[in-house]
């Protein structure tokens, strides 16, 4: 997998998110998006790192549902994260607005979870569900992956749309549905890459033992280059 | 301009004052009606003064200015009540009514204020005015409730506005402005078709560390609802909407959480 | 003074007005329903008139008073005394954390767009969030506004949110929510007016002298509203 630190964090120039550091002077914790079209596996995902991050690191989750609290409670259910880790916001039927254009409630929901459970290494932020062109704003995360599945149908990266052609990191999940569902993992990774030029791509099958380790890796050196700037 | 003299309208001016007897019960050293507004000293539990206002008339009319004072010092518990339900009624001249009430009620003092409905009959136009000011340590039961025009009858306009201070600093700050020419106040945002509000404004310090819950009552029987809400100081406020007078007042009754530490 | 000299003075900033009452302007006002979403599922609102009336109600109330606290912060009175007097006025804890809520999202966006030292000392002292309507009254005059464009920022959007949430929760048709916003326009105006009104005499007689108008269903929808686990608006 290729990465780009030289792109992973790039000076901001936003009001909301270019501070490193914590009112209490403190580095503040990696956030990192997860976006992707309805059904794609987002907060299955996000369960997966959980999962295998929380041994290692201290983690906060916030949901944007469309409807809320349903993948909140997903998470819940499976007891990926205590309770006080996870918040809900709510987005008024514009998941897309609440993590892009309007992000205040989002940053609210972050900053209140470090300050209740922090200091936090990494929030995970997941978008509602929505279209391909649902982007996160650089004023509320430092890096976004964009989950999209073989099951929607291998053409997806070819479209492209800023999800696809701008992620820090693009999954490719349910590759095992690949040969039921007739998708060619191969012209995906081609499209990908014609669409993504040297961003990385991971291909993923959740019900596979640690089918979420390629992520895990990618969140890791995200991390790793987020600790190594001197606050 | 001179208005005709025959339709000026009526003041009067009431004062209750009670302060604590010594033996641990509470005098009136002043009770002073006036006009429509008679006062009388009722029968009531050890330690109270209970006083009933008594509409000697049918107040108040369209021109009328109406003021009633009350003041319970330091230490002593007050009960008011009224006779009967004061009903609005339209001036010859159209011109509108005034109902000031003023309560002041003092340190580990209790006040009552519980008087039976405010009722606004077509063609009326009332403004009340209900000033309270608490001194820490007080404590408050105060009750109104107001309908909009008598059985079957078009609404009158009401206005009221009630203001309470907590050692000055503001408490609570309500206005509601009902009836014919107000924006919205029939709609969804308002009272929604009802005709008949009610509020209940309790007050004691012990609120502050434990507040009632919010809570939402439905009418036992017909349309209905209240709403205990506790306020941003030591405060709960019962609020209730229903069809007519008589539900507001049961679920005010249902809804009324205990006054922590009354007497 | 000539017409077009008193318009200039009257508005000296009027571009910065449409930046900040922009439905866009990013201070988490699109999650926020005013009541409408539980108005809805009442059946209280159905359709464009009922929202029509829905919002000549708020914009009469709660759009009056949110107003006269945004005018009044605009025109110099103490904040802390108007977040005080903005708690008095909402009797309801779910719309006084709601407005806590968006107090705290307008000042995060105003320091960032419009910087002003009054804002900081605001946020300084209410670290919980102040009021939204006296965070709006300072974000105003730090953008150059008087108390009348703080007034119609406030008025503006006691409507303009339940219009554009009955939009996606009924699928109204948005030229008829549009519309029932230019219906209000006028009332809306008169709102604005009223409110500066109060806001100047408030600048001496104290907050008592602003108004205090009160919505019980507002207040019941908000609470209800709050109590449900599942909703697609915050408030």
């Amino acid at each position: 997998m290729h990465l780009d630190h030289a792109e992973g964090f790039p000076q901001r120039h936003t009001y909301s998110a270019p501070l490193r550091t914590r009112p209490d002077g403190r580095r503040r914790a990696l956030r990192i998006g997860l976006g992707g079209p309805v059904g794609s596996g987002k907060t299955a995902t996000v369960a997966a790192l959980c999962r295998a991050l929380r041994g290692e690191l201290s983690i906060a989750v916030v949901t944007n549902d469309i409807y809320t609290r349903e993948d909140a409670e997903f998470l819940l259910r499976n007891a990926v994260l205590p309770a006080e880790r996870i918040t809900a916001v709510e987005t008024g039927a514009c998941p897309h607005t609440a993590i892009r254009d309007d992000i205040s409630a989002n940053l609210e929901a972050v900053e209140d979870l470090e300050e209740a459970v922090g200091p936090l290494d990494l929030v995970l932020v997941e978008s509602g569900g929505d279209n391909l062109t649902a982007t996160f704003s650089k004023g509320l995360v430092d890096a976004q992956v964009f989950v999209i599945d073989v099951a929607g149908g291998d053409k997806v990266p070819r479209k492209g749309g800023p999800g696809v052609s701008t992620a820090d990191l693009l999954v490719v999940n349910k590759t095992d549905l690949a040969p039921m569902v007739g998708a060619d993992l191969g012209v995906m990774a081609r499209d990908a890459a014609a669409q993504r030029g040297t961003l990385p791509v991971a291909f993923t099958s959740l019900t596979a033992p640690d089918g979420i380790a390629p992520v895990t890796a990618w969140v890791r050196e995200q991390l790793a280059a987020w600790t190594a700037v001197p606050v | 301009m001179t208005a005709p003299p025959a339709v000026r309208g009526v003041r009067a001016a009431a004062r209750i004052a009670a302060v604590p007897d010594g033996r641990g019960g509470t005098a009136l050293p002043l009770l002073a009606g006036d006009g429509p507004l008679a006062l009388r000293r009722t029968r009531s539990a050890p330690g109270w003064a209970r006083v009933t206002v008594v509409g000697a008339m049918c107040a108040p009319l369209g021109g009328d200015r109406l003021a009633l004072d009350a003041e319970v010092a330091a230490g002593a518990r007050l009960l008011v009540g009224s006779a009967a339900a004061t009903v609005a009624l339209p001036g010859a001249d159209g011109a509108r009514a005034t109902y000031d009430t003023n309560l002041t009620v003092g340190r580990n003092a209790e006040l009552h204020w519980e008087p039976e409905p405010l009722i606004a009959a077509a063609g009326s136009d009332l403004a009340v005015t209900t000033r309270i000011r608490l001194t820490a340590g007080a404590r408050l039961v105060l009750r109104e409730i107001q309908v909009l025009g008598r059985a079957g009858e078009a609404p009158g306009h009401l206005t009221s506005r009630l203001t309470a201070t907590l050692d000055g600093q503001p408490l609570l700050e309500q206005e509601l402005a009902l009836g014919p020419g107000e924006p919205g106040w029939d709609g969804p945002a308002v009272l929604g078709g009802r005709r008949a509000v009610g509020q209940l404004l309790l007050v004691a310090p012990e609120f502050i560390d434990a507040p009632p819950n919010v809570t939402r009552l439905s009418a036992d029987r017909g349309d209905g609802v209240a709403l205990v809400t506790p306020l941003a100081g030591p405060a709960v406020l019962v609020t209730a909407l229903a069809a007519d007078g008589l539900t507001v007042r049961h679920l005010l009754d249902r809804a009324r959480p205990p006054l922590p530490g009354a007497a | 003074m000539t017409a077009a000299t008193h318009g200039e003075r009257r508005h000296p900033a009027r571009a910065a007005l449409l930046v900040l009452a922009d439905g866009r302007f990013p201070a988490g006002g699109h999650a926020h329903s005013g009541g409408a979403e539980a108005a809805v599922k009442a059946g209280r609102i159905t359709g464009a008139a009922d929202l029509e009336e829905f919002c000549r109600g708020r914009l009469a109330t709660t759009g009056l008073v949110a107003a006269a606290l945004a005018a009044a912060a605009a025109a110099g009175v103490d904040p802390r005394a108007l977040d005080d007097a903005a708690d008095a006025r909402t009797p309801s804890p779910a719309l006084r954390a709601t407005s806590r809520r968006l107090g705290r999202q307008l000042t995060r966006a105003a320091r960032a767009v419009w910087p002003s030292p009054a804002l900081e000392e605001l946020a300084a002292s209410r670290p919980r969030g102040a009021h939204h309507s006296v965070v709006l009254g300072l974000t105003a005059a730090a953008a150059g506004l008087d108390p009348l464009d703080a007034a119609h920022a406030a008025a503006h959007e006691s409507v303009s949110g339940p219009a554009t949430a009955v939009v996606r929760l009924l699928s109204l048709d948005p030229f008829h929510a549009t519309a029932v916003l230019a219906r209000l326009a006028p009332q809306t105006d008169r709102v604005a007016r009223r409110a500066e009104e109060h806001a100047l005499a408030a600048r001496t007689g104290g907050t008592s002298a602003l108004p205090a108008a009160s919505a019980p269903l507002l207040d019941l929808f908000a609470e209800d509203h709050a109590a449900w686990p599942v909703r697609l608006f915050a408030s």
